[in-house]
């Protein structure tokens, strides 16, 4: 399964913030630890912002800060702001939907996608701290930026 | 009536080892970067392993699991309890784990707060021995209170205990609860998918 950079960029971003709830970030900041354009990841904060799972504050010294419950918040909850993980693999008005080969395809896909969402939606934002801490400790540093989307 | 062997064991602590307790409240801290959380997280865990007792469970505590159960799932299953009590009765007890929690502070014999069943398998589906968590319940209204963090840490240790390095469990893809629960005690999809078939 491939999320799309949204979606990437969202968890990020909110694995970032609810690591410091006491902390703001800039866009800047965030974008700087992942290696990311500031414009794009921009339009995430702000769709991120709209939904209340993070606040801003304008001005200097501003920035974003997590304003989510991390043991609630799941990482469907997040992508669904992004894309549509919706019940299905193929397109209604793709071709011949109602054959049989097309109902046999859908309904692996429909599975495939049935188990995506359950695992997105079983893993909290504190479960994933957890288990970025895990994940670091065994390579035996913090996570450094990675070049994810280039401007 | 009482039954002897693996329901007669000695009350055990809770089984969270003050060592465990203190680590989980560092690892939260460093996460969260929050004292606050930490600290209130060291209450709830302090104030858990002080009230609670993890202990085998024993013939006597057949009423209140099945009436703890019924309550959850709305269905009774007196027969199947007593079925699961009268065969892991019969189990090695150093690989068949059935642990209630009750109030430290009352009768043993009185009402459990929750209980967790597993016990070590081997060779099935080609697995090398490890536990399997079969069952684990927590009173509604006992909930969030760290009492089925404390079940899972006692079970995992009982399982370490034996030799196994690895446990595992089955959850409904829908049920939400027990998957965030599952997944927040760190753990992941192991290799194998289950199937099934309609026999028409």
């Amino acid at each position: 399964m491939k999320l799309q950079i949204a979606s990437q960029l969202a968890i990020f971003a909110v694995l970032q913030l609810a690591a410091r709830p006491d902390k703001q970030l800039s866009v800047g900041e965030i974008g700087a630890i992942f290696g990311v354009s500031n414009h794009h990841l921009a339009k995430v904060m702000h769709v991120l912002g709209r939904s209340g799972l993070v606040r801003s504050t304008r001005g200097a010294g501003g920035g974003y800060q997590f304003n989510g419950n991390p043991r609630r918040i799941t990482l469907l909850d997040i992508v669904e702001m992004f894309e549509n993980l919706g019940a299905g693999g193929l397109d209604a008005d793709g071709p011949a939907i109602t054959t049989g080969e097309a109902r046999a395809l859908h309904e692996v896909l429909s599975e495939i996608n049935d188990i995506a969402r359950a695992t997105l939606g079983s893993i909290t934002i504190a479960t994933m701290l957890k288990l970025v801490e895990r994940r670091s400790d065994e390579i035996g540093h913090t996570p450094k930026p990675v070049a994810m989307v280039k401007s | 009536m009482d039954q002897p062997g693996i329901f007669e064991g000695p009350a055990e602590s809770s089984g969270v080892p003050p060592v465990q307790i203190i680590a989980a409240t560092r690892f939260l801290d460093r996460i969260m970067g929050s004292r606050r959380m930490a600290k209130s997280m060291t209450t709830t865990l302090r104030s858990v392993k002080e009230r609670l007792t993890i202990r085998r469970a024993r013939s006597t505590d057949t009423p209140h699991v099945i009436a703890l159960d019924a309550r959850i799932t709305g269905l009774a299953k007196p027969d199947y309890w007593q079925h699961e009590f009268a065969s892991y009765s019969e189990q090695p007890p150093q690989e068949c784990f059935f642990l209630v929690a009750t109030p430290a502070d009352q009768p043993e014999d009185s009402r459990i707060l929750g209980y967790i069943i597993g016990e070590i398998r081997a060779w099935e589906f080609g697995s090398e021995p490890c536990g399997w968590v079969f069952a684990l319940s927590v009173e509604p209204d006992a909930r969030l209170h760290g009492i089925g963090q404390a079940l899972f840490a006692a079970i995992s240790a009982k399982f370490k205990e034996a030799g196994v390095t690895k446990m595992r469990t089955m959850v409904a893809r829908d049920n939400r609860l027990h998957l965030l629960f599952f997944r927040g005690e760190g753990m992941m999809a192991g290799p194998y998918i289950q199937l099934e078939k309609e026999l028409n």
